[in-house]
């Protein structure tokens, strides 16, 4: 059943004389993620509920997953997934639910930041572009894509030469720690 | 996918985060337009070390994401705090430190 369907599929492309190799596949799943996870990044902008914004930000995040592991990086889409689209954003919503579940949300007061943003925005743009251009044409790198990268090898790399790098974070995440829950105490009334 | 098109996608997501910082007048979407231009950063790294299976962009990832979750706690702690003091997290409404 497997090899009728096959070949039918093979009838089928051979007839339209349409073939698509795996190259041209992961192009295609990389612009259909790109234009979902720019969108949601958009869609963030117009949106004026904060909750709703977490949620745009949940579907940018996993689309950039996605993109992750199509450029041969799996440890990297995997942490992606697990941690932005995971855990950051459970504590953004966490937030969103104990701050303000109404959100009054009134016409902005100030118009001219919604005029200076995207104003700034696209000054910034032509800069980046512009810098990013000069550095793409200059390196004639091959696009050939190697070998990925196992997340052995990562875990390998951040143990023996990144070690020293590695134990700071964890000093630094122990110390967000303690200072989120000294934040987040309830203040003792002054008696 | 050539490094182009996975470096101006990731200009693009940055560009589209600082508008949103500079639009939105809530500090929690303020907040997430940060860790768009973060993931932005890390897109770069990723779609410019690809081919030439260096390590050295994925552990630079994971650093990035790690100072991500701890800023992240911190901020929504001082969120939390601040709401918790003014009944409002609108950036506009919060200006007692202007002269």
């Amino acid at each position: 059943m497997d090899s009728e369907e096959a070949e039918g599929l093979g009838l089928v492309s051979r007839r339209f004389c349409f073939i698509i190799t795996p190259a041209m596949a992961a192009d295609i799943v990389f612009w259909i993620l790109a234009v979902v996870s720019a969108g949601a990044a958009a869609a963030m902008i117009i949106s004026r509920n904060p909750g709703h914004n977490a949620l745009f930000l949940v579907l940018c995040f996993s689309a950039l997953g996605g993109i992750f592991g199509l450029l041969d990086a799996p440890f990297a889409a995997a942490v992606q997934i697990l941690v932005y689209a995971g855990a950051i954003m459970v504590l953004f919503i966490f937030v969103v639910m104990m701050v303000d579940p109404r959100t009054p949300a009134p016409p902005e007061r100030r118009k001219r930041a919604k005029i200076l943003g995207p104003a700034i925005g696209l000054v910034l743009l032509f800069e980046l572009g512009t810098a990013a251009w000069g550095i793409l044409a200059n390196s004639n790198r091959s696009p050939a894509s190697g070998p990925g990268v196992a997340p052995a090898d990562v875990g390998r790399r951040l143990f023996t030469e990144f070690a020293y790098p590695f134990e700071i974070t964890s000093v630094l995440i122990l110390a967000a720690l303690v200072g989120a829950v000294v934040l987040g105490k309830k203040e003792e009334p002054e008696s | 996918m050539s490094p182009a098109a996975v470096v101006g996608l990731s200009l693009v997501l940055f560009v589209l985060g600082v508008i949103a910082f500079f639009v939105k007048r809530d500090l929690l979407t303020q907040f997430m337009a940060v860790e768009i231009m973060l993931n932005a950063a890390n897109l770069a790294f990723l779609g410019l070390a690809r081919g030439s299976a260096r390590i050295d962009a994925q552990v630079i990832v994971f650093f990035v994401m790690t100072v991500a979750a701890a800023e992240a706690a911190v901020g929504l702690a001082i969120i939390l705090h601040l709401y918790r003091r003014r009944k409002s997290i609108r950036t506009d409404e919060l200006d007692k430190l202007r002269g």
